[in-house]
Parts: C-alpha cells; structure tokens; sequence
C-alpha cells in the first residue's frame, strides 16, 4: 500500500470539491432560474468534460501551460514552476474535469424547488440572500452533497489527466490509480492488488452514499 | 436520518484527510526520472546509495520518450536516465541538461515466453519464425519502437531475422517495455521481445522461458544518462554513485553490459 499516494488522492477529491462546489452551487442555481441566449450552448459546454477523453483535456493542458509555451513561460516566472507536474496542476485538471459533475446535479437540485416557495419566500420580505441560504440552499442541499460525493469518487478514479499532466512524481502527483499502473509494471500484484481493492471498496460506499441520499430527497417529496 | 448519518461521516473523512499533511514540494529528496527497463537494478542501486550515503532519491519509471517530453514541457526532474542516447542528447541539444552526459549501461534484449505457450525460445528466433508461418501466433508483444528505445530494438531484430512483416499484425505495443513485458506474461500474447532485466528482476519469478539474443543483431542499447540543470548535490552524487564499481555490479546482476 502507497499511503503517499492515498494521501495524495484523498488530497485531490478534497480539494477539487473545494474549489468547485462555490462555483457549481452559484451556476447551478443561475442554470436552474435564468432563461438566457444561448443556454443551451452553455450547459452543453459544462457537460463536455464527460464525454471528453481525458487525453483531450491532458493535451489542451499541456500545450498551453507546458514549459515552452508562452503561458507556460509566465506562469513558471511569476509562481517559480510550470502547473503542470506539480499537485496544483493536477487540481487545475481535476477541477475542469469535474464541472459536469457538480453542475448538473446541483442544477437539477434547485430546479426541483417549486416556484410557489420561492414566491412565498420572497413576499414574506426575505431578501435574495436571505432566501437562498434559508430557503433554498437548504431544499437543495442533497443534490449539493451528491454533487460532492460524485465529484470525489470521480477525482480518485481519474487517471488519464493524472498521468499526462501529473506525471507520475511520488508524494505530489501520484495518484493511487496511477500507482496501481506502476505497481503493476514493476510486477508488484500484492501492492496492485491492495491499491485497487481500496479503490473498489471506496466507490462501493461512495455509490452506495449517492443511493441513500437520492431516496431521502424522493421520500421526502412523497 | 441514516442518511444524514452517512453524511457526518463523509465529512468526517474529509476533515480528516484536510488534516493529513498535504502533498508539497517541499525539502523532497531530488526526484530522477529512469527508463523502465531500470525499475529493477535502480531500485537497488537507490537503496545501497541510501545505505552509503544517507540520502534518498525518488525515482519516476517510464518510457524515455515520454520522459524526454515531460522534461521539456517542465516536469521537475533533476536526473534522466535514458533507454539509449538518442532521447538524452536531444535535451542536451535543447540546453536543458548540464553537459553531455555519460553513458552507464548496455541494455539487452530477450524472447520470452510464459508458461504454457506454444512459442519455443531461441536465440536465432527459428522458434518464433516456424510459428509465425504456421499462423500460430496470437499475440506478440514488444515496447512501442517510437517511444521505447527497447521497442525498436525488437523491431531490429524481427526484420533482421525476416519474421517482421508476418508478425507486424499480431503485435501488441507497449508503452514502455515494462508494460510490454506485462503483456508478455499475462494476457493471451504467445510471447515477447523484452529486456533482459525484467526476467532477471526477483518479482518476476518464474513466469516462463527466455532466450538472450545475440548483440550483434540490433544496435547496442547503450543507456546515457544526463544531468539536468537543476540537479542538486544529492543528485550529482547519485550520478557519480551510477558510475562506481558498486552500482557496475549491480547493473551486471541485472542483465546489463557495463561501459568500460
């Protein structure tokens, strides 16, 4: 067993929910209540991510922010090294590759709050703050928390970024799926083996956790 | 409220991995990027390094091509040790590498083949040309030529021995010729042209087969390494320590020719 290279996708799930949830949690909402032009390209561009290979966005990643390109070039001067082969690089990947993850079904969330309780929250005199932290953030908390859960099993799963931007460097952007992949190289099966149980034995309780809370919300409905 | 259980704990977890240090860069020992073919002798060569010396290195394995691409696109290695010269001295032409470098081992190749395959080993490969004729070969396998110094080796050799065009169909190509030994041994290939090391490395085991094939049929697989110009102390001595009589018998062991 790598506990590096557990720590670091634990690190990676953690963070990419981080940086993401803000995000999804406010265009979620604006996908869910505004009708605007071009909408429709709008959520087509946040579900790409997932229909995406992984190389895809690896490559996108790589000629844009790869040392010898010109973005590379400032970004390494003004920060002291290249985004990629480096833990944020990898969250920067993690964190494009998850947007359909956390959007959708966040999106899905508010628009499953009835209008009526908008309305009614809005003539009882709460301000628009006010009605999205008391109201509706509440209603649609369970589509956030599987937004979360998706988007971590996600992250601990991905391996094609992983591998083209991380580059496979132990204690920073070595993943345990990549460190099944060199594991098994090195013909080590024992450790290969133990990594991917781990692995299975995490997206069955992560599954199973998205099950439970989708049947509380339809309960709840009922 | 089971579900709401389920939640606490969820979050626990997270907060719990929040509270794990996280990954940084940090007073990291130098990181050095190796050929795969090396998994095996350099493993042991950074574990006696460490004994003599008392300090670690970090060693990353993969296919020299892949590794050439990542040091120019920046990835934080402080040393390269290359299947052969080509990949290194195009970073040394790039200006990326402290000077020409050295060149530290002469890799080999084997035919392998795992138990219970109908592939008979030799080194003139008569075993593998009779079957291929006869259509008997499922799969073969060998390291990708255009990004493993390994992989083109085998090519070498299959248009030398005239089975190259027969068996072109039936290749399974891996990345590196760690991988391409995977798929030699696992998987329903007959058989595959990989790097002696593997076979000889302890993990290994007794999976099958394997003849040495003669160095006269493919260019020598002469390994260089280079040093990058952002290699530490550490790094430099690990350099020097590749290149002592202690990391020499090392490589021997491994299925390597030594440079004299």
């Amino acid at each position: 067993m790598d506990w590096s290279a557990l720590r670091v996708s634990l690190w990676l799930g953690a963070g990419t929910i981080i940086v993401l949830l803000p995000f999804g949690i406010w265009f979620g909402r604006v996908l869910a209540h505004r009708h605007f032009r071009g909408k429709l390209l709008v959520e087509t561009l946040v579900t790409v991510p997932l229909v995406l290979p992984p190389t895809v966005l690896g490559f996108y990643l790589l000629v844009t922010f790869g040392a010898r390109s010109p973005l590379g070039q400032a970004f390494q001067a003004v920060v002291g090294q290249p985004l990629p082969f480096s833990f944020e690089g990898l969250l920067f990947a993690s964190a494009i590759a998850n947007i359909p993850f956390v959007v959708q079904p966040i999106q899905r969330g508010f628009e499953a709050i009835p209008p009526d309780v908008r309305d009614a929250a809005a003539c009882c005199g709460l301000s628009p703050w006010q009605r999205f932290l008391r109201i509706e953030l509440p209603l649609a908390w369970p589509s956030v928390l599987t937004a979360a859960i998706l988007t971590f099993a996600h992250t601990l799963g991905e391996f094609g970024v992983v591998l083209m931007v991380g580059g496979n460097l132990p204690g920073e952007t070595r993943t345990l799926s990549v460190a099944i992949y060199d594991r098994m190289q090195a013909f080590d099966d024992r450790s290969a083996g133990i990594m991917a149980a781990t692995l299975l034995v995490v997206a069955t309780v992560t599954l199973m956790a998205t099950t439970m809370l989708s049947r509380q919300v339809g309960s709840r409905r009922a | 409220m089971k579900a709401r259980r389920t939640c606490v704990l969820l979050f626990l977890g997270t907060v719990f991995c929040v509270a794990w240090p996280a990954p940084s860069p940090a007073q990291k020992p130098p990181t050095i990027a190796a050929a795969a073919n090396l998994n095996f002798a350099l493993n042991e060569m950074a574990d006696a390094f460490a004994r003599a010396r008392g300090t670690r290195v970090e060693l990353v394995f993969g296919a020299s091509g892949t590794l050439t691409r990542q040091i120019r696109d920046g990835a934080p290695f402080e040393l390269f040790l290359a299947a052969d010269e080509e990949f290194p001295n195009q970073l040394t032409a790039a200006g990326l590498t402290r000077d020409a470098g050295a060149v530290y081992a002469v890799g080999r190749l084997v035919v392998f083949a795992p138990r219970g395959s109908p592939l008979t080993v030799d080194e003139r490969l008569e075993g593998l040309a009779r079957l291929a004729k006869a259509g008997g070969v499922s799969r073969f396998a060998i390291a990708n030529p255009e990004v493993a110094p390994y992989g083109k080796a085998a090519e070498a050799v299959l248009r030398k021995r005239g089975i190259w065009d027969t068996i072109r169909p039936r290749l399974v190509l891996g990345d590196t010729i760690a991988q391409a030994g995977q798929f030699a041994t696992t998987g329903n290939a007959v058989g595959g042209l990989i790097a002696y090391s593997l076979v000889l490395a302890p993990d290994f085991g007794d999976r099958g087969t394997y003849a040495v094939i003669p160095d006269a049929d493919y260019p020598p697989l002469r390994q260089r390494m280079v040093l990058l110009k952002r290699a530490s102390p550490t790094a430099t001595r690990f350099y020097e320590y590749v290149l002592s009589d202690a990391a020499r018998a090392i490589f021997r062991k491994h299925g390597y020719a030594v440079p004299q």
